[in-house]
């Protein structure tokens, strides 16, 4: 395995290819010496396939391999956080994990490759073939389903519950409602529309995933970034997790009937997107981030703006959070709810505010920091018996922590950045390279993995949203569960529809 | 003239009780530092409502239909008997609480098997939840019964506030109705669905108790099914406010009603404040929360049956 930097461009050529087996090998191995998978697909190279691995322990290594139609799951040999990963693989290439144990696909999309369907489904009908669902039998099993088309305006899933009474036995999750070919779309587009594009992967994570790209294509076209413009960066992609944690426990209160913090947190929510207005002229940050820094040199009056905004609301989250987190009857909810055991967690490979919560403290500004993040204090969470209360404060932890990160940032002796345009850049990328980015979003690590061939085209451009790693995690929560305490789990994860459809 | 007082009197009711839900949510919205929807949302809604079509699905039979009529007949029913402002109901007999509690269970009966009807499962799952939770809340019910008996000697809803000996705080055995009241105000929140028990407010059908057994009606049904919650609310409401008020009062009709009005505000207040500092409890956890009630209820006539052997 060849040990890789975050976002550092290495030739394709260096990436160890090994045989089948001795993939195989290293992969289970690692994944059992407390090894996570940051990336597992297949990509086509010349009349072949090839599947490349990038994982974590405390460094990040890269390894691949080639394979025939068939290759040994390693899903029901190295444990179930290959799962999805394989199972992306199968629906993406055709190509089959033998022996996987719940071969089933996750966006129902055609392959491309011209190889059959390995769940035999026919794409050209309407209702594109088989849905099977685990099934629990029995006397007073019954089974709900739950969307995909669900009220008010959050995105479209199914759900489906094996319960008995009230309680939840077996939770199956089926996503791929908002797949929009996100990855094909990158391959085809000139580069720079990239970024235009990597801003629409989630929209509430538009700062992550264009961050992710930009330092991706900066890698990739030997582009530098001012410390200026990193700054900034860095507190864009703060005050997008800042304007989401809020929301999000504003919207756990209000998911318990709790209205005051769900009215406080939705206002405050608000001024952090204001503040995102005010930093990049979009309230979610859209168009901020360019290859080689930024789009808008972040001036010394949008510094005093965020500095003096944040020192009005830091004492009004404090007394919300202390408002939520005081009332007896929202801590009967929140505890023990929902509870991802830390072997569990680990099992999955659960990431951010999540695994964080189950005890996994994996972050990624701290173990492969990028931007600024290398001078930031780390955070450590105390609350991590991952229930709906562990999510709720590691979020909490997370927004004093990021409030002190800004303060840290803006009291930097200011630093010269220009603007930098896109028009009349064509990106040339450097031929047969290979980069991985990791960031920190809001939800979690995100990674994009690009791959170029030796006329500087994209053959590859692999996006892994945290919620890909997830929403397992989600299903787990709710064994044996009260059903009606999936809308507090649900969102206490809060974890992304479309970056997962892609 | 007591059945022209009574009639207009309820006339009255009828007229104000869609108000009454639009004082909760401003009080809910004062606490959450929002304006809130107009004092008047109800009324807009129910006009709203009535100025649509129903949808029917095509699973579904007369069974479907039957649900609104029920819901709200019943409730409509409750307050012919009900002493407004403890003045003289316009119908009343021995017993007729009794009857009227069977005809809240009929209602319910209706709008459960309407939810049945529709065979969807978060409509079954309601229904299961609102029988279970409703059984449990009988018993609280049925040993106030036992309680007013004691003290009043009757079980007829126009003897308990308007006849000879009416039920209050100042009588003999005044103290014990504040149990009684706590107890039927934690009643009249869990059979409303209200918090703790049920959240009106919610769009998620997964943890709905009421709202989930009526996802399916709309238009004019929907109204229907609505004004009948306006009016069970209201039965609970104007019950609890007329504990309240102390049996040596003797007022004139316009005073008793400005005065009756005045106490039900102060409950609808009540339930806005608690429902801004509360969760929702835990399902598992209703039948604790009515066994309470039934507790403290229960409690009191022990409290009687101890006068006694003095």
């Amino acid at each position: 395995m060849l040990k890789i930097n975050n976002g550092e461009r290495i030739d394709r050529s260096q990436i160890p290819r090994v045989s089948s087996e001795l993939f195989h090998r290293q992969l289970s191995q690692f994944v059992r010496n407390n090894g996570f998978i940051v990336q597992f697909f297949a990509y086509p190279e010349d009349k072949q396939m090839v599947l490349l691995a990038v994982l974590r322990n405390s460094d990040l290594f890269i390894l691949e391999t080639t394979v025939g139609r068939e290759f040994p799951s390693l899903t029901l040999n190295a444990g179930p956080q290959f799962n999805l990963f394989e199972r992306e693989v199968a629906e993406q290439y055709g190509l089959r994990p033998a022996g996987h144990p719940w071969l089933k696909m996750l966006r129902y999309h055609a392959n491309k490759s011209d190889k059959p369907d390995v769940f035999g489904n026919n794409y050209e009908e309407e209702i594109p073939g088989n849905y099977p669902y685990f099934q629990v039998q029995g006397e007073s099993v019954h089974e709900v389903a739950v969307g995909p088309v669900h009220a008010g305006i959050i995105e479209p899933g199914h759900f489906r519950f094996q319960c008995a009474g009230e309680e939840v036995l077996h939770l199956e999750i089926q996503l791929g409602y908002q797949h929009r070919g996100v990855e094909e779309l990158l391959q085809t587009v000139p580069h720079k529309r990239l970024i235009t594009i990597a801003e629409g992967i989630a929209g509430d994570t538009s700062i992550g995933h264009n961050l992710s790209c930009c330092q991706a294509l900066e890698a990739l076209c030997g582009l530098e970034v001012a410390g200026g413009a990193s700054t900034q960066r860095t507190i864009a992609l703060e005050l997008e997790r800042l304007a989401n944690h809020i929301g999000d426990l504003g919207a756990l209160s209000g998911d318990v009937a709790f209205n005051p913090p769900a009215a406080y947190f939705g206002r405050i929510r608000g001024e952090f997107l204001n503040l995102l207005l005010a930093l990049s002229g979009n309230r979610f940050g859209k168009g901020l981030i360019r290859p080689g820094g930024t789009a808008f040199a972040m001036g010394q009056e949008a510094r005093q703006v965020i500095a003096n905004k944040i020192k009005e609301l830091r004492p009004e989250i404090l007394h919300v959070c202390d408002l939520l987190f005081t009332a007896h009857t929202v801590l009967a909810r929140f505890e023990r709810t929902g509870t991802v055991t830390r072997e569990h967690a680990q099992a999955l490979g659960l990431v951010g505010v999540c695994g964080r919560a189950s005890g996994l403290d994996y972050d990624v500004r701290e173990f492969f920091p990028t931007e600024c993040y290398g001078d930031l204090p780390t955070i450590s969470n105390k609350v991590t018996s991952g229930d709906v209360l562990s999510r709720a404060m590691v979020r909490q932890e997370e927004i004093v922590h990021s409030l002190n990160a800004i303060d840290l940032l803006l009291a930097r002796e200011e630093e010269p950045c220009q603007p930098v345009p896109v028009e009349g850049t064509d990106y040339a990328l450097a031929p047969s390279s290979c980069v991985v980015t990791l960031n920190e979003g809001w939800r979690g690590e995100i990674s994009h993995c690009l791959l170029t061939d030796d006329q500087g085209q994209l053959i590859r451009y692999k996006i892994k949203d945290p919620s890909f790693h997830n929403w397992p995690g989600l299903a787990m929560a709710l064994r044996n569960q009260e059903i009606s305490d999936f809308p507090l789990c649900n969102k206490s994860f809060n974890l992304s529809y479309c970056g997962f459809d892609l | 003239m007591s059945v022209i007082l009574s009639v207009f009197s309820l006339v009255l009711a009828l007229a104000l009780v869609p108000l009454f839900p639009g004082i909760i949510l401003k009080v809910k919205a004062f606490f959450a530092g929002k304006k809130g929807p107009p004092l008047f949302i109800k009324y807009y809604t129910l006009l709203k409502l009535l100025r649509k079509g129903s949808v029917y699905s095509t699973s579904s039979t007369f069974v479907f239909r039957l649900g609104p009529i029920f819901s709200c007949a019943a409730a409509l029913m409750a307050l012919l008997f009900f002493p407004l402002a403890w003045m003289q109901p316009l119908f009343s007999f021995q017993g007729d609480i009794i009857v009227l509690l069977y005809f809240f269970a009929l209602r319910r009966f209706f709008t459960i098997v309407a939810a049945l009807d529709t065979a969807s499962p978060f409509e079954g799952m309601g229904a299961a939840r609102e029988a279970f939770f409703a059984f449990l809340a009988e018993a609280t019910l049925f040993a106030m019964l036992i309680l007013f008996f004691r003290m009043n000697g009757t079980l007829s809803l126009g003897e308990y506030f308007a006849g000879q000996t009416p039920l209050s705080f100042d009588g003999s055995r005044g103290a014990l109705l504040v149990l009684v009241v706590v107890g039927l105000f934690m009643v009249m929140l869990a059979e409303n669905a209200r918090v703790p028990v049920d959240d009106p407010a919610t769009h998620l059908e997964l943890t709905m108790i009421h709202e989930a057994m009526i996802l399916d009606h709309s238009g004019p049904d929907l109204a229907t099914i609505e004004l009948g919650a306006f009016c069970k609310l209201f039965f609970y409401a104007a019950f609890v406010a007329s504990l309240l008020k102390p049996a040596q009062l003797v007022l004139n009709p316009v005073l008793a009603t400005l005065l009756f009005y005045g106490l039900v505000v102060l409950v609808y207040t009540v339930i806005g404040v608690v429902e801004s500092g509360t969760a929702r409890l835990k399902m598992p956890l209703v039948p604790k929360y009515l066994l309470t009630s039934f507790a403290l209820v229960f409690f009191a006539i022990i409290l009687t049956s101890l006068e006694f052997i003095q």
